[in-house]
C-alpha cells in the first residue's frame, strides 16, 4: 500500500516544477504548458484525497478540472496566435507594451 | 518496505517528475510539449494505481491526446523556434534559484510530515457507473454549465484567431 503522503509530496513536487516553468520560461507557449502541468498536479491530489475520504466528488472535481483546462487552452492558444500575427514574436519578455 | 505498489509509484513518480524537470531545461517548445505528454501519461498510471481507471481514461484521451495536439498543432502553425536565451541576472542565479529549491523542499516535507498520519486507505476501484450517476445526478447542473463553457470557448477561439476583414 503507497502511503497517502507519498502523493501529496509527488502532487507538490509537480506543482512547484510547474511555477519554476512559468517563471522561468521565455516562450509563451511553454508558459501556458507550466499552467497544465500545475493543474495536473492538483488533479493528483484531487484523486489522492478522493481514495482517502472514500468520497467520489474528488473525482468529479478533476473531471471538471480537465474540462475547464481544455477550455482555458482552446481561448489560451488562440491568444498566443494574435500574439504572434500582432506582435511578430512569441518570448514574453518582447510584450511589454502595457510598460511604455 | 518495497511492495510491488510502492515500486510501481516510485518508478512512475520518477517518470513524472523527469518529464516536468525536461519540460524546463528543453529549449525548443516541441521538446517541451512532449516531456509534458510524458507526464501525463505517468500521471495516468498513478491514478489507476489509485483505482481512479475512468480518470485515468479521460487523462489520456482528453489531456494526453486533445490538448496536447492543441499545443502541438499550434507550435507547428507558429512554427516556434528555439527559446531566446536571456542571461538570468546574477541575483537570480546565486539567490534565487537556490531559494527556490529549499522552498520546494520545505513545502514538500510539511505536507509529507503533516498527512503522514492519513491512513493509507484501501484501493477501491470505482466503478464508472457509480461515478457518472453522482455527475449525472447530484452534479447534472455544473455538468451543463461546463457545455455551455466549452461552447463560449469554442466561440471565443475561432472570433479571436479569425483573421481581420474576412467576414
Amino acid at each position: 500500500m503507497v502511503p497517502t503522503s507519498y502523493y501529496l509530496v509527488l502532487s507538490a513536487v509537480l506543482f512547484g516544477l510547474g511555477v519554476v516553468a512559468f517563471i522561468f520560461k521565455r516562450n509563451i507557449i511553454t508558459v501556458f504548458m507550466a499552467i497544465e502541468l500545475m493543474l495536473n498536479a492538483v488533479n493528483l491530489a484531487f484523486v489522492t484525497f478522493s481514495r482517502v475520504l472514500g468520497e467520489l466528488q474528488g473525482q468529479v472535481f478533476v473531471f471538471f478540472v480537465i474540462v475547464v483546462a481544455a477550455a482555458e487552452s482552446a481561448v489560451g492558444l488562440a491568444i498566443v496566435i494574435l500574439i504572434q500575427r500582432n506582435r511578430g514574436t512569441l518570448n514574453v519578455e518582447r510584450v511589454d507594451s502595457l510598460k511604455d | 518496505m518495497l511492495t510491488p505498489q510502492i515500486a510501481i509509484f516510485l518508478i512512475l513518480a520518477a517518470v513524472a517528475v523527469a518529464g516536468a524537470v525536461s519540460l524546463i531545461l528543453q529549449r525548443h517548445p516541441i521538446h517541451s510539449a512532449l516531456s509534458l505528454i510524458v507526464v501525463m501519461v505517468a500521471l495516468a498510471g498513478l491514478y489507476l494505481l489509485q483505482g481512479a481507471e475512468f480518470i485515468a481514461a479521460v487523462q489520456i484521451i482528453v489531456y494526453a491526446g486533445a490538448i496536447m495536439v492543441l499545443f502541438v498543432f499550434v507550435i507547428m502553425l507558429l512554427n516556434a523556434g528555439e527559446e531566446e536565451r536571456t542571461n538570468l541576472s546574477r541575483m537570480a542565479r546565486f539567490v534565487g534559484v537556490p531559494l527556490s529549491v529549499v522552498f520546494l523542499a520545505e513545502v514538500a516535507f510539511s505536507i509529507g510530515r503533516a498527512t503522514s498520519r492519513l491512513s493509507a486507505a484501501a484501493v477501491t476501484t470505482v466503478s464508472t457507473r457509480e461515478l457518472s450517476s453522482l455527475l449525472f445526478r447530484d452534479y447534472v447542473f455544473p455538468f451543463e454549465l461546463t457545455s455551455f463553457l466549452i461552447l463560449i470557448a469554442l466561440l471565443g477561439a475561432l472570433v479571436l484567431a479569425r483573421r481581420e476583414g474576412t467576414d
